[in-house]
């Protein structure tokens, strides 16, 4: 009997949230990020940013064409069993179901790789997820854009040898790789063995297992290597951990390259002092000295509206980081309504077509108020990330300082790289690749 | 008044025996079954299959297989997620280096695989119980994880070690629909619940369970000790591992070893120890809590805040589900500290006596 009614009240309740949106001129972004965990504070901050950009965009313009946004949020605590859940949950709400996904964690987006693609609703990992995704011709409904994390470690060799005075003088250096012992931690581990036969540097892969609150003996080692970079590739409380143990070892700090999910603030401030120096990598800035950024405030918080409790956050790194996921999927959305009617709502299908000709160039960027904030964008049906270039910042002991310009990445490398492992997948599954000049 | 056995005789051996000697217990499961397998295909749609009913058959046959160790064998374990990832990550290699075998096959070798790595790690059972046992299959659970994220012919040299389950086909039969996949899933379970189900009711079963009670005095009667725990260890890793199987085939599609942690292992214990220590139902009943009850008040939430247009902070009613959920497993373990399955049985006797109780 109790199993009976608690069922019905589940049917109920999920049949009423779905028709109370389902009316016509609405947009459905499903908001699955996590508010809770050991990730919360990256999940929160980047949920916050991507709802209040879809937010002002409702406020300022009233949607795109007349089409408002409509989301609602789900709570995936960076469990993949969650994340399906919730996928299942929200790919049907909204007058065209789910406009697109943004996963926010490489598992999750790993498992929903097929189903989106069975569901013809675009897959879209920002900085994260798999890496060879970016293969278009076998990957037609996910996107890892803006930068994989191979073509990301390019750029952060690159930067290495920048430092060095040219790519040659990396010869004989020692590159130490402190990674996330998960999926996440070991995805570049063969980019940067092609790379150390290429450049001539050697490279050690140390793993720290998760969460990553012990390192005493990852950075004894790493006294005794004495590199002359570390890698950080961490997640969480791992970052803050290896910065501190990083002081302790006598380890410059100005010597650690973090990825960008090491380079927010919530990664240096509980370091500390020890995180004066540490220098990560970006693909967008933090700062809130930008007009996108100075909209939000105008169109969303000085009406009392808005996502983030603790003001001070707008503008943090992984804030900026979910308006710059939102940016992508409105401008993904409008360039989906100029093919295939302004002023309806677009099905996910119609929304893949949009990411994948979608072209921000500098000028549109500065129209959208946020040239420097992120990078141009131009995605084909080749090329799935579109992007590829990182920009490095170091932590001056109170906020981020962005040290370079759009560092480009190693394509010639990465890209066969790419390819091989798309084919691969191909060649499991029985998929057969599209003729990327028969797309239109 | 309509649940009593009275005038129901039982004239064999045989219909003393049977799992349902109330004919009234036959026809409800009869009528269960039938609608698992028939109206809920035809009602159910694609949420209610891939994303509810299918994790929740899995998570009930793995911890089954958890309470045929704890609940009937006593033997406390820490290592589901473990046997759960061998079962995985075998299956999808005997699919993928022997195509030839079929999915069913190498779902019964994976679970083998499982069993032996079982009986491996059930070795210390033979000295130490208790929560000493527990520690040493921790051991295996951290082993079992570092293997698969070492070894590359596990995940068939994966960089990131992640590995997605090739299609499922049984003699050109694809099962690639969710409605197609749940059928299957809950075929398997249902003949393995059934085959625990007998398993438990024969010498084996009560083995395992005088070793349970006292294990001095199981030895003292004849049976024999080593056996009986290893055994315990091997069919409770065999079914994890199959549940593990499913869990990547039917479930996911793609596993990473990461979604077998040790958090897994505690998630299944809970829903032994809420379900019912040591009751094929309570398994049931213990995945059915755990696993639909935080779904059912994040949707609930949903539902209140847009009945009412009540704008609550979504982090507040995140952490809200999480403390509902903890105070709910308290209640209940005050209310009935032997599980769901005991209140299940309470209910039933209560029902016999209805209207009338003395």
């Amino acid at each position: 009997m109790k199993r009976t009614t608690l069922a019905l009240a589940l049917v109920a309740s999920v049949g009423f949230s779905a028709g109370a949106l389902a009316q016509a001129k609405e947009q459905f972004v499903p908001a699955n990020y996590y508010w809770v965990g050991p990730y919360a504070a990256s999940g929160s901050g980047i949920a916050g940013g991507a709802i209040d950009y879809l937010q002002m965009l409702n406020e300022r313009d009233g949607g795109i064409n007349g089409v408002k946004f409509t989301w609602e949020k789900c709570e995936t605590e960076y469990n993949n069993a969650r994340g399906v859940e919730c996928y299942e949950r929200s790919k049907k709400k909204g007058p065209t179901g789910a406009t697109l996904i943004h996963p926010l964690s490489t598992g999750i987006t790993y498992s929903l790789i097929e189903k989106g693609t069975a569901d013809r609703i675009p897959i879209v990992s920002v900085g994260y997820g798999r890496t060879d995704a970016s293969d278009g011709r076998i990957f037609p409904y996910v996107f890892p854009l803006i930068t994989n994390y191979w073509s990301q470690n390019t750029a952060k060799i690159k930067f290495m040898g920048m430092k060095a005075g040219g790519m040659d003088k990396l010869k004989g250096k020692k590159i130490v790789n402190l990674y996330h012992d998960s999926a996440y931690g070991k995805e570049t581990t063969p980019v940067l063995d092609a790379q150390a036969k290429m450049y001539g540097f050697q490279v050690t892969h140390l793993a720290v297992p998760h969460p990553g609150n012990e390192q005493q003996a990852q950075w004894l080692q790493i006294r005794q290597i004495q590199p002359d970079w570390v890698i950080l590739r961490g997640w969480g409380v791992m970052n803050p951990t290896a910065i501190k143990a990083a002081q302790r070892a006598g380890y410059p700090r100005d010597k650690i390259v973090g990825v960008w999910w090491a380079g927010a603030e919530e990664d240096t401030i509980p370091a500390g002092d020890a995180a004066k120096g540490y220098i990560a990598a970006a693909f967008n800035v933090s700062g809130t000295n930008y007009p996108v950024i100075q909209d939000i405030m105008k169109h969303v918080y000085a009406k009392g509206k808005g996502e983030m409790d603790d003001k001070s956050r707008i503008g943090s790194a992984y804030y900026n980081r979910g308006v710059v996921f939102s940016i992508i999927t409105s401008e993904a959305v409008r360039k989906a309504q100029e093919h295939f009617g302004k002023g309806k709502p677009m099905t996910g299908e119609q929304v893949r077509w949009g990411l994948e000709n979608l072209s921000i160039d500098n000028a549109y960027l500065k129209k959208l108020g946020a040239s420097d904030f992120m990078q141009p964008l131009k995605v084909s049906c080749m090329d799935h990330e579109g992007g590829g270039a990182v920009k490095f910042q170091q932590w001056d002991g109170k906020q981020w300082k962005v040290i370079t310009d759009w560092i480009s990445s190693d394509q010639k490398l990465v890209r066969p790289m790419i390819e091989a492992s798309a084919a691969q997948y191909a060649k499991e599954k029985g998929i057969t690749p599209r003729d990327c000049s028969k797309e239109k | 008044m309509l649940y009593r056995e009275a005038g129901q005789f039982k004239a064999t051996y045989a219909q003393d025996q049977q799992i349902f000697p109330i004919r009234q217990d036959r026809i409800a499961f009869a009528l269960l079954l039938a609608a698992a397998f028939i109206v809920v295909p035809l009602i159910a749609n694609q949420y209610w299959l891939s994303a509810i009913l299918t994790p929740f058959l899995i998570l009930s046959l793995a911890t089954l297989g958890l309470n045929i160790l704890t609940g009937y064998a006593g033997q406390l374990s820490l290592g589901t997620a473990a046997f759960m990832a061998v079962g995985a990550f075998m299956a999808y290699n005997f699919v993928l280096r022997m195509p030839w075998l079929g999915v069913i096959p190498s779902f019964i070798l994976a679970g083998l695989c499982a069993a032996a790595v079982g009986i491996v790690f059930g070795l210390p059972s033979l000295r130490i119980k208790g929560f000493y046992l527990a520690v040493a299959t921790l051991a295996c659970q951290f082993f079992v994880l570092w293997a698969i994220q070492r070894i590359g012919w596990i995940t068939n040299y994966s960089a990131s070690g992640v590995i997605t389950a090739q299609k499922i086909e049984i003699f050109a039969y694809a099962f690639d629909t969710p409605v197609r996949k749940y059928l299957l899933t809950l075929a398997i379970v249902a003949v393995m619940a059934l085959l625990a189900k007998n398993l438990m009711r024969s010498e084996t079963g009560r083995a395992f369970m005088a070793v349970r009670d006292m294990d001095v005095a199981a030895s003292v009667i004849g049976i024999p000790i080593m056996k009986t725990k290893l055994l315990a260890f091997a069919i409770s890793s065999f079914y994890c591992g199959v549940a593990g199987g499913l869990y990547a085939y039917t479930y996911l599609g793609t596993v990473e070893p990461e979604a077998f942690t040790l958090d897994l292992s505690f998630r299944i214990l809970f829903m032994v120890i809420i379900g019912g220590v040591g009751s094929i139902l309570g398994s049931f009943m213990g995945a059915a809590f755990i696993t639909l009850l935080p779904i059912f008040l994040s949707v609930l939430f949903g539902g209140i805040s847009h009945a009412t247009g009540m704008e609550i902070s979504h982090a507040v009613v995140s952490n809200l589900e999480v403390i509902i959920f903890g105070g709910l497993i308290i209640f209940f373990l005050i209310v009935e500290p032997q599980g769901l399955a005991r209140l299940w049985q309470i209910a039933k006797e209560k029902l016999r006596l209805w209207p009338f109780p003395h």
